[in-house]
């Protein structure tokens, strides 16, 4: 009897990958899903924060994806080793700060080795030749399939036939007629497969799969390196990107301010570890403080985070202030005119 | 058979789902684990990840801010 061969796909949650996993899945090859969380993930982490989108059903699509191909999904965490990736991008950034080209050989690099520590035998990814300006074209391919470390053990099931036969595809592993030749931006052919095999309600996320492709994003990631003077992130920053209403008065600091319930919640876990502020004589958002600030600056905070109270009109405003690992005082402020905010503290 | 807690508060998905798998690698088949979470997308998400690897989800207890998914693990079948 014939061995049967394994193969590790890559899983974002989207309808490429998905039907790339399908088509080799029903070549009878033992497939499970792997999914690579970078901390940009559109998927999932945001989709909880506001209130008003929590009466919305969630999902992850990857979980989804795998549940409906009925086969295991391994995430793994690759917070750290990304950070990488998005500061240091050999080929540079696409559009916005998104790594493209480094990120699919950093994805499929890791999932090599993932089949290497596993016993696998060979790698699929949805990547559709043409279909990405920085990612899927016809020299960019080779390059994630070189620099990877995978070589011809990576297989893209979506366009395989336009592409030179892979090691599965020699190896009789997989029917290489059997595998498909899309190609460009059109979605058509990908929708008419997904209807062949009677998959629906996938996800189509618009833009991209992470936050890097983001304009409003990455404007803040952007604002937040300039501010360090380097490029560096912890996970909680780029957490935080997401949440918020941002604002800039000075270099050396900016306030996040929780726009509704859902976000003052989110905002709340973080109070330990920064300097916030609330408003005590009226109603209004928690606001935390990212960097370094003397009683001056904390001052100015205070009049600015009031005007996002419920006094904003009001003559003065009491707020307490929790600096960071000290105890709670209170002033009286009176809030910053909306004339007195200059729009480039916005982010 | 043994019982085992993990604290997910605070983290966001798919965070405590990629704690659940990590902690539930190194249990034994019949072990429970509490899953504390403050996340509600973990309400849909460790379920599916149970679903899918073959471990069942005992409870699910929700108050309003916390979340407490007791799942047992399963390490015969498709688990892995
Ligand atoms: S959009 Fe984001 S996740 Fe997708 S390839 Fe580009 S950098 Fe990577």
């Amino acid at each position: 009897m014939q061995k049967t061969r394994k193969a590790v796909a890559l899983i974002s949650g989207g309808l490429d990958s998905m039907l790339a996993a399908k088509v080799v899945l029903d070549q009878g090859v033992h497939v499970e899903g792997i999914n690579f969380y970078t901390g940009f993930c559109v998927e999932g982490h945001t989709h909880a924060i506001r209130k008003q989108d929590r009466a919305k059903p969630k999902r992850n699509n990857a979980l989804w994806v795998a549940e409906q191909l009925g086969v295991p999904l391994h995430i793994i965490d690759v917070v750290e080793e990304y950070k990488d990736v998005v500061i240091n991008p050999k080929h540079g950034y696409g559009s916005n700060l998104n790594p493209c080209l480094d990120c699919k050989g950093f994805m499929v690099h890791h999932a090599h080795r993932w089949m290497e520590e596993n016993a696998y035998d060979f790698i699929i990814t949805g990547e559709v030749l043409g279909q990405r300006p920085m990612s899927q074209r016809r020299d960019t391919l080779p390059l994630i399939a070189r620099e990877s470390g995978a070589g011809d053990r990576l297989l893209r099931p979506l366009c395989a036939k336009l592409l030179p036969p892979t090691l599965p595809e020699r190896e009789g592993w997989v029917d290489r007629e059997q595998l498909l030749a899309f190609n460009g931006r059109s979605r058509k052919p990908q929708m008419a497969l997904a209807a062949h095999y009677d998959l629906t309600d996938y996800a189509q996320p618009a833009g991209g799969c992470c936050f890097l492709t983001d304009p409003n994003y990455t404007t803040k990631l952007a604002d937040l390196w300039q501010s360090r003077g380097d490029k560096r992130y912890e996970l909680d920053d780029i957490m935080l990107l997401k949440v918020g209403r941002h604002l800039r008065p000075r270099p050396h600091f900016k306030l996040i301010v929780g726009r509704e319930e859902g976000e003052n919640n989110f905002l709340e876990g973080y109070r330990r570890r920064y300097t916030h502020l609330r408003s005590l004589s009226h109603s209004g958002p928690l606001v935390l403080i990212d960097g370094e600030t003397d009683n001056d600056d904390l001052h100015l905070a205070a009049r600015l985070a009031a005007r996002f109270c419920q006094g904003r009109s009001a003559a003065a405003v009491r707020m307490s202030i929790t600096p960071r690992g000290g105890a709670p005082y209170e002033i009286e402020v009176p809030p910053l005119n909306s004339d007195d905010i200059p729009q480039e503290w916005y982010l | 058979m043994s019982e085992h807690t993990l604290d997910a508060r605070n983290l966001l998905c798919p965070m405590p789902v990629i704690r659940t798998q990590n902690a539930a690698k190194a249990l034994a088949d019949g072990d429970t684990l509490k899953v504390i979470c403050t996340d509600p997308g973990a309400m849909s998400d460790i379920p599916a990840w149970c679903r899918i690897h073959g471990h069942s989800v005992l409870d699910i207890q929700q108050s309003d801010k916390e979340l407490v998914i007791t799942i047992k693990v399963a390490k015969s079948g498709r688990a892995s």
